[in-house]
């Protein structure tokens, strides 16, 4: 017998997201899904903006790492809240892994929720974790072509983090190359380029995240 | 390798439909994936292999096919399918520009048809 069926392979993964999104805009909670290649950064940004940020805002963060709770310690040690979520080889977090983790977190008193994906271009990008909005981190050491390379996480980003800039005079990286294949998929993305060894450019970060937090609170 | 973790959800689905259906044998199933989706199709059929191993979908075959890309222009708003779809570089046949169109169809990811016995 012929079966026709139209249905969205990722239709379970979809729905639980919505239904995240819906608790978490309940709470009034900004949540970030941190998208980058393995050791861009995405964890040093974390300590820098949980210390930085700490008297303004109450903050909580669900790690993703195919093994050990490194960087849940590391984002602990500043004060914040933080479950890692192993995936055992996985490479991206879901919808299910991040509804498992918040279980710990008191969200009514949170304002800002980071999710530190599993270090990946591709994969992540497919999953919707419940997020308000996907950073896509580049550190300059990886090449400036690579939103020419991995567009769709560049497309579907709504800002873009260029971090290491501190290391700018040691690589051939250019700057405006990256932001010019960026924006043409995206062309309002802002893009901060940061250095979380020297704190150049983290400023224009925090803005960021203040106005999209107050965005957040006034829905 | 996010590929796993499709063929997981689609064989989820695939049984709840046969379920529904009183169906007990799949023969085939078809996914139409768009061009633009970050899918390995080689790599979708592969996990669904692994993982339909010693299960009564084994002998299914699973046919994968895919939807290109079409676009409504960023400057004048005509629709059009690239010639080469990459993100950066559709150039519209009627005015000219290169990127910043919206995206019509090329996106997608679902199961579109079984067949059962
Ligand atoms: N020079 C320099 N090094 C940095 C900067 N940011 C991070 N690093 C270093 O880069 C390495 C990786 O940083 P992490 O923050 O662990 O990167 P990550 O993206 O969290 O990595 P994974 O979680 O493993 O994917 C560490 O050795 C950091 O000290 C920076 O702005 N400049
Ligand atoms: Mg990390
Ligand atoms: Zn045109």
């Amino acid at each position: 017998m012929d079966i026709p069926v139209v249905r969205n392979i990722l239709e379970a993964n979809e729905k639980m997201a919505d239904q995240l999104r819906e608790l978490f805009s309940r709470h009034a909670v900004l949540v970030l899904n941190l998208i980058s290649s393995p050791g861009a950064g995405k964890t040093s940004l974390l300590e820098r903006t949980l210390a930085d940020l700490k008297n303004e805002f109450s903050m909580a963060v669900v790690e993703g790492d195919c093994q050990t709770d490194n960087d849940a310690r590391r984002v602990a040690a500043t004060g914040a809240k933080a479950v890692q979520v192993n995936t055992d080889g996985g490479c991206h977090l879901n919808s299910s892994m991040i509804q498992a983790a918040i279980q710990n977190f008191d969200l009514a008193a949170t304002d800002i929720l980071f999710v530190e994906n599993v270090g990946n271009l591709v994969c992540p990008v497919e999953f919707d974790c419940g997020e308000d909005f996907k950073i896509a981190l580049l550190s300059v050491p990886e090449g400036d072509d690579k939103p020419e390379k991995y567009p769709v996480l560049f497309e579907k980003s709504s800002a873009m983090v260029l971090n290491k800039s501190d290391l700018l005079p040691y690589v051939d990286f250019d700057v405006d190359r990256a932001k010019k294949f960026a924006t043409h998929l995206n062309k309002d993305m802002p893009i901060f380029l940061t250095s979380c060894r020297t704190g150049e450019g983290l400023e224009g970060w925090y803005d960021w995240l203040r106005a999209a937090v107050r965005a957040k609170k006034s829905r | 390798m996010h590929e796993m973790a499709i063929a997981s959800s689609l064989i989820e689905i695939i049984q709840e439909e046969l379920a529904k259906h009183g169906a007990t044998k799949l023969v085939s199933a078809r996914v139409c994936h768009g061009k633009l989706t970050n899918i390995v199709p080689d790599a979708l059929q592969f996990a669904f292999e692994v993982q339909t191993q010693e299960t009564p979908l084994a002998t299914a075959t699973l046919e994968m096919m895919e939807i290109p890309v079409t676009v409504a222009c960023g400057g004048c708003g005509k629709e059009f399918t690239p010639e080469t779809p990459d993100l950066f570089y559709m150039p519209c046949p009627h005015c000219g520009r290169e990127f910043a169109h919206e995206v019509l169809t090329g996106k997608e990811l679902y199961l579109d048809h079984l067949e059962a016995e």
